[in-house]
């Protein structure tokens, strides 16, 4: 299966030329034309047209619910088209099932990496297709392959036999690429491939794809973050609900406030809003001093007045979402103290924090937040329900009423208070969130990677939100991977590295490149 | 407040209000919302999974009725199928609580056997005998609340995992019934404790009153309050539930010592069914609670919780029995017919679910 020709020749199919828009160029690895989907008479997707030319990072771009999803498992053999037609080098191909579509040439990576933690990387490599003799897997053969598949990857230096259990989420990765490798795959779908890694681990990534690119397969690259594509992408599709509304543009130069206005219908003037002065006579309402936590991070202190937003800066795996799980008291500190508007907290007592008015959204939306079958009022007033009860006695009347309140003042879409939390996009999930502690009187609010999952055009409105937010008096900490985010969104930034606090000062002083020289220093130090 | 707040605390600024913006969200939203409108919301709901039910049990009284004619639809054979079901459904409410708050107990037949034995031990009976007939129950609604805290504990803060915990209360809890018992049968002899528990109100057995009690209960616990609130945000997400505030490992362990209680509640029922308290009573009736409560449509994995279901599943069962009995066919063939409903029931149940999941 695995065509060893494509390393041995990297010059068979010309590299595409970078940023280059010409259809015309050669004839497409991939047509798609006219491509309908309909679930129970909804149309996930409503004519879809997509060109992928072998050898090109083509980026697919589109806010949550313009169809990616679906356009990605009709690619992968998952779903069956209900009209339109599939081209493949030229020739009409069905991608009927995932098995068809993985001999077609079709190879996917799921945003959840589909990888068995409990078997090895080559077990995981050759899944479903594994080397046997008369039903008895020929392990060593299998390893070698997948050795050789790995150099090709430039991570020759991953155990074969390892536990993938036991792998960091960039190694699931090349391991989940390692497989569509094997497959012999002429285009890749990576579907949000960046979503779980720092930046060193993407520009890894990016090292990667390329790699595969200047070896003829092409790459089709989905992801929310525009710098990357900008990056990596050599084409831009853009999809809305579920049409085709622009194709072929170039990644390279297309201008940001053109492709959110394709994908949202939109003119977003700002993304990150003018911030005012904190006034200093403002009150302190989050106080940590020396917090620490045996093994991930030591010696952490700053203070944050009602009204200001508070940045934490650093990689990931740097300590930042301990940092705020730890004053949230989901984890106990093992040192230092945290004073909400001077009362200190009980350690290690999610209750006793969430009384004195702390409110996190954790990094995790879905599986450490939402109660995804429930209705949205119930996820807003899950840490409120007892307030609003009379004795045992519920009253989801005054929670409906509390809950709608929120939902008109947060504009969250659809403004329907019964549907289930998992039919709203990652934006209107995260408000949820958001509208869960306003309801509670929270006064401190800890945000963790607060726009992960939030599709551009609905960052801009988390933005404002947050800004909204500690205008209106709130003391707001804010966590991210992204550092134009952190700088963006904060009054004043904490750059983390390696669990200790590197750099402490305003955001308005400190730009991307010096955080990441900070890091860079720190770890080397 | 300035005039840069906006007024609704939002994005009104920069975002202009464009009348036709949400719609298309909503529209694109639709494929990963629940089917609405017509049979389909009908058959997703709540109230839908239990019309099924209700249709699966009418289909069995109709089958009933065309094999035993008479002697199934008469009074008196609803009776003893209420009261089959009786002993039975309460231990299933309480297992619906634990299953809805993400665990399970397969502890509750044991445990039914162990109180029932300790309410009938000489010691108990002649206390009983001298002060008052509350004294037996109250032993085996305390018995079997201590073997469900003894389970909860170990489950929410000694982070054994729940099948292994109530697995090992199930064989030690027997195991001490046996010891007690000394592998006899004890007799009921307090007149007063049978004069109460096997009386007729209104013609209703007094096991059937309290299974209709508990069963009103226990919808009411699940469905209007906010332990029933917090049970079911404990069973759907954990860490979620945590997060926000609820203090989960202490709700886990109030589920178990519930679910003990019903075992202790359905322990008296059984004494009053049977006239004694016996080491082997309740001999696997877990595993009909169970499979009870998963084919009335409470979620095995959490999170959603149906009492209504689950006395429709009791009643199913139930039904079956006595159908079985009433056409003399052997105990085996009837567990194959259980074991088919089973099946059939969850894999509608899922086939429900995947279409209001779908994405």
């Amino acid at each position: 299966m695995v065509n060893d020709d494509n390393s041995g020749h990297p010059s068979r199919i010309a590299p595409s030329e970078r940023g280059g828009a010409d259809p015309s160029a050669d004839r497409p690895l991939l047509e798609m034309r006219g491509i309908v989907k309909s679930f129970s008479g909804v149309r996930a997707l409503d004519g879809v047209d997509l060109d992928v030319r072998a050898g090109e990072v083509h980026c697919l771009l589109g806010q949550n619910g313009a169809g990616k999803s679906t356009l990605i498992k009709v690619l992968a053999g998952a779903h069956h088209p209900d009209a339109g037609t599939v081209t493949w080098q030229g020739r009409k191909a069905s991608l009927a099932s995932p098995v068809a579509a993985l001999a077609t040439g079709v190879a996917t990576m799921y945003q959840e990496l589909d990888v068995v933690d409990g078997l090895t990387v080559a077990e995981n490599v050759f899944l479903g297709h594994e080397l046997a003799a008369g039903g008895v897997t020929r392990r060593r053969e299998a390893r070698a392959r997948t050795q050789e598949i790995l150099d090709r990857l430039g991570h020759g230096d991953i155990p074969t036999n390892r536990d993938v259990g036991r792998m960091s989420a960039a190694g699931k990765q090349i391991v989940s690429m390692a497989r569509a490798l094997s497959h012999d795959a002429r285009l890749i779908v990576m579907d949000e491939p960046s979503a779980v890694l720092d930046s060193e681990e993407v520009a890894n990534l990016f090292r990667v794809v390329r790699e595969l690119t200047s070896a003829g397969v092409a790459v089709l690259y989905i992801s929310h973050r525009l710098e990357e594509i900008r990056q990596i992408g050599d084409r831009i599709t853009v999809l809305k609900d579920g049409r085709t509304v622009a194709s072929g543009l170039p990644a390279a130069t297309t201008p940001t406030a053109d492709l959110i206005r394709l994908m949202t219908g939109r003119t977003v003037e700002q993304v990150f809003p003018p911030r005012r002065a904190v006034p200093a006579s403002a009150e302190t309402l989050l106080e940590v001093e020396g917090l620490g936590l045996k093994g991930v991070f030591t010696d952490v202190s700053f203070s944050v007045h009602a009204g200001e937003v508070v940045g934490l800066a650093g990689l990931v795996g740097s300590g930042r979402s301990e940092i705020l799980e730890t004053i949230y008291g989901a984890r106990r500190a093992t040192a230092g103290t945290v004073k909400v508007a001077g009362q200190q907290l009980r350690p290690g007592s999610v209750a006793a924090a969430v009384r004195r008015g702390i409110g996190l959204a954790p990094e995790e939306r879905k599986s450490q937040g939402l109660l995804l079958d429930e209705a949205v009022y119930r996820n807003v007033t899950l840490s409120t329900f007892s307030r609003f009860a009379r004795g045992p006695w519920l009253n989801e009347t005054a929670e409906r009423a509390a809950a709608r309140d929120q939902i008109t003042a947060l504009e969250l879409r659809p403004a329907d208070p019964d549907r289930p939390a998992r039919t709203l996009s990652g934006g209107n999930q995260q408000k949820i969130m958001l509208a869960r502690w306003l309801v509670h009187g929270c006064r401190v609010l800890l945000l963790d990677e607060p726009t992960r999952g939030v599709d551009v055009g609905a960052r801009a409105e988390i933005y404002q939100l947050i800004h909204a937010l500690a205008q209106a008096g709130n003391a707001v900490v804010v966590v991210s991977s992204e550092i134009d985010e952190v700088l963006g969104l904060s009054d004043r930034v904490l750059v983390i590295d390696d669990g200790r606090v590197l750099h402490s000062g305003p955001a308005d002083q400190i730009d991307e490149h010096r955080v990441l020289d900070l890091v860079m220093e720190g770890s080397a130090a | 407040m300035s005039e840069q707040i906006p007024p609704s605390l939002a994005t009104a600024g920069s975002v202009p209000p464009d009348p036709d913006a949400p719609a298309p969200l909503e529209r694109t939203g639709k494929d990963a919302a629940p089917p609405t409108g017509g049979y389909r919301r009908l058959l997703g709901g709540g109230a839908g999974r239990n019309i099924g039910l209700v249709v699966a049990l009418a289909l069995l009284c109709v089958v009933g009725v065309a094999t035993s004619g008479e002697r199934f639809a008469s009074i008196d054979n609803v009776m003893a199928i209420l009261r089959l079901a009786a002993v039975l459904g309460v231990l299933s409410v309480g297992m619906t609580f634990v299953i809805t708050g993400g665990g399970i107990d397969l502890s509750v037949g044991s445990v039914l056997g162990l109180a029932s034995v300790w309410a009938t031990t000489l010691a108990t009976q002649t206390m009983a005998e001298d002060t008052h007939w509350s004294v037996m129950v109250l032993t085996a609604l305390a018995v079997g609340t201590v073997c469900g805290l003894i389970s909860g504990v170990l489950i929410a803060y000694g982070k054994v995992v729940a099948f292994i915990a109530t697995l090992a209360m199930m064989v030690a809890a027997r195991g001490l019934a046996e010891i007690i018992a000394n592998r006899r049968t004890q007799i009921v002899e307090v007149n007063a404790f049978k004069d109460v528990f096997q009386a007729e109100v209104l013609g209703i057995s007094a096991s059937v009153w309290i299974f209709i009690l508990v069963a009103i209960a226990g919808w009411f616990l699940l469905n209007r309050t906010t332990f029933g609130r917090r049970t079911v945000a404990v069973g759907g997400n954990p860490e979620a539930a945590r997060l926000a505030g609820i203090k989960v490992q202490r709700h886990t362990m109030y589920l178990y010592a519930l679910s003990g209680c019903a075992a202790g509640i359905a322990a008296v029922m059984m004494l009053a069914r049977t006239n004694s308290g016996s080491s082997t009573n309740g001999m696997l009736y877990e595993l009909d609670a169970i499979a009870a409560v998963v084919v009335g449509g409470t979620l095995l994995a959490g999170g959603r919780g149906t009492i209504v279901g689950t006395v429709l599943g009791v009643l199913i069962f139930t039904t079956l029995t006595n159908i079985f009995i009433q056409n003399n066919l052997s105990i085996s063939a009837q567990q194959v017919a259980k074991g088919v409903i089973i099946v059939v029931a969850v894999l509608l149940q899922q086939q429900l679910a995947a279409r209001s999941r779908r994405t």
